[in-house]
């Protein structure tokens, strides 16, 4: 009898692994694929020649990608909306995160429906396009880093790591010191509190990085447009950026701009890719915290 | 009465500070959350940017009842709901079984491996996973088309089949956020306590029968919270993927609600028809959120509100 359970869990451990194992090849070999689609001859690609390892290294596709003044152009916007923008949220979701777990605070229940309200209700499309065209922030920096920075979300969880992790008697005791609460918030909480500052600065900056739809929606400027729109024109709407060409030049050009899309999509994943090992601690600890007020 | 007044005030004053600490958040939600909430009066008028929303003139229903009858809101609602259900029926149930049998693995080290990898495609970016697809699913060039040809068949275009949309969106979003979604099973399953298992394991269980009877009860109240919160969502289905995948060969089953206010807003200019449309999807989450939620408070324990 106990022979036989020994060995039923025996099987279910051995698929679980076989599973497990499948299921990191069919992860890893698209991405895998990318990356030596984008260092070969585009026509061993279109062929089929590459699975494993490029058959030759042919670097043409980043070396036309770089040449495109936009690339250069788009992909410093997007670092610069991410930084800023991250800055910007930091500062606006963790105050208030900070404001709301203070227990003293007046109006509480009442501060609480007025965040929790634009979490299921929106005036829809339309309606905040308008109210941002009447501030006068259409086709401007600020629009990609201010209006949409609240996140009622990230809010929650700043104030439940601050409820739970930061101790009520040491705002009692740096009270009765004489010291106000900006001071202290500034001078105690955010020292205190790196994790949770890094959980939704990372986030947001993760967000930042891949959003396009606010771009889409409020720039018409050439020079202010995202990475992520300029990808837009590359991968889905198969734009070449090398200009048009008949005959067999058309052939190679098509070619070409099939590199270029494999090494667009390898330049503007890599950071995030790049850091997320690394990071992983923080964004796991972020969806505990989030996980805990559901 | 009049005492007590003072002493809201008087405790109001003494927290300025948090106040302040509010304000910059609250400035942005009045401004870019509750405003557009006021333009919803939009729907109810013939909007014109000239006249302004003061000046426009009120129409009633007539914007909704336009959609209603129009033939595009049958084709709307139903691949609205298709993708929807067939997302949570597929995206609901696959993260809980992967985290059961992420929880099963001994070897630490594998374990890790495993986790990093898999939640690894949740970080692209909607755009480059939609240029993902479009590469991969290419009929010329394609990986798959060169996989099926090593076999020597032909591989179908799949992007330009109207009945085979569903499948690619709901199964390259299983791809992409499989490991990711079932991270919250996994920290619930590390929560429960060890003692359980001891004992079962005196009493004999199998592997099978640890998932069964200790597992399974005890993510079932997570697991009903997000399935409720997936349901609330049910017509709020994401506009970014749809939009970017959608074509002229597969939009008779790619246009959704998002997709057709986007385009009667921003391409057509019909201000006042899109917000109707967009007021109306909202209104219809939120009952459905409200539904689900009282279904669940009645029938299980578990509920948001």
């Amino acid at each position: 009898m106990k022979e036989k359970k020994f060995s039923q869990d025996t099987v279910v451990n051995i698929i679980f692994y076989v599973i497990a194992i499948l299921m990191i090849l069919i992860v890893i070999y698209p991405l895998w694929f990318v990356i030596i689609a984008s260092f070969s001859n585009p026509a061993d690609v279109a062929n089929g020649k590459v699975w494993l390892w490029p058959k030759v290294i042919d670097t043409r596709g980043y070396g036309k990608l770089f040449e495109q003044k936009q690339i250069w152009r788009s992909y410093l916007n997007t670092i610069i909306y991410t930084v800023v923008g991250t800055l910007i949220a930091l500062v606006v979701n963790i105050s208030a995160g900070y404001a709301m777990s203070r227990k003293d605070l007046p109006g509480r229940k009442f501060i609480n429906v007025f965040y929790v309200i634009p979490m299921f209700v929106s005036g829809g499309l339309i309606p905040t396009y308008l109210v941002v065209k009447n501030f006068g922030l259409l086709d401007t920096f600020w629009v990609m880093v201010v209006p949409f920075a609240v996140s009622t979300y990230n809010i929650i969880v700043a104030r439940t790591f601050f409820e739970t992790s930061l101790p009520e008697s040491l705002w009692e005791a740096a009270q009765i010191d004489g010291c106000s609460t900006i001071r202290f918030f500034v001078g105690f909480a955010v020292p205190l509190s790196k994790a949770v500052i890094a959980v939704v600065g990372l986030w947001t900056a993760v967000g930042l990085w891949n959003s396009w739809f606010n771009a889409l929606i409020y720039l018409q400027n050439e020079n202010l447009i995202p990475l992520q729109l300029l990808l837009r024109r590359i991968l889905i709407a198969n734009e070449s950026l090398l200009g048009a060409a008949t005959g067999t030049m058309a052939q190679e050009l098509r070619q070409l701009s099939d590199m270029m899309k494999y090494g667009s999509i390898v330049v503007s994943t890599l950071p995030i890719m790049m850091l997320y090992p690394f990071l992983q601690k923080y964004f796991n600890q972020g969806v505990m915290i989030g996980a805990v007020k559901g | 009465m009049k005492e007590k007044k003072s002493n809201l005030w008087l405790r109001t004053m003494k927290h300025y500070q948090l106040y302040l600490l509010l304000l910059p958040s609250a400035v942005l939600l009045f401004c870019f959350a509750y405003l557009p909430m006021v333009g919803i009066v939009i729907a109810f008028q013939s909007y014109s940017p000239a006249l302004g929303i003061a000046g426009s003139k009120f129409v009633g229903m007539k914007n909704f009842l336009q959609y209603f009858r129009s033939y595009q809101f049958g084709v709307t609602i139903k691949n609205t709901l298709v993708l929807s259900l067939y997302s949570i029926l597929v995206g609901f149930p696959l993260p809980i079984l992967l985290a059961l049998m992420c929880n099963q693995m001994k070897t630490k080290m594998f374990k890790k491996v495993f986790q990093v990898i898999t939640y690894l495609p949740h970080f692209i970016s909607t755009m480059v996973m939609c240029g993902l697809i479009l590469i991969f699913l290419s009929p010329s060039s394609g990986l798959f088309a060169n996989l099926f040809r090593l076999f020597g068949a032909q591989f179908p275009n799949l992007m330009s089949s109207a009945s085979a949309f569903k499948h690619v969106y709901v199964w390259s979003d299983i791809w992409q956020h499989l490991g990711w979604d079932s991270i919250i099973y996994l920290a619930a399953l590390a929560g429960i306590d060890p003692t359980y298992y001891e004992a079962a394991t005196m009493d004999g269980a199998s592997t099978l029968q640890k998932i069964r009877y200790i597992d399974i009860p005890m993510i079932l109240p997570t697991a009903m919270v997000l399935l409720i919160l997936r349901a609330g969502s049910i017509l709020g289905i994401g506009f970014e993927k749809v939009f970017l995948l959608q074509n002229v060969q597969n939009i008779m089953s790619s246009e959704i609600i998002s997709t057709y206010v986007y385009k009667m807003g921003m391409q057509s200019m019909q201000y006042s028809l899109s917000t109707a449309i967009g007021l109306f999807n909202t209104v219809v989450n939120l009952i459905v959120l409200l539904l689900v939620n009282f279904i669940a408070r009645k029938t299980t324990d578990s509920s948001l509100f």
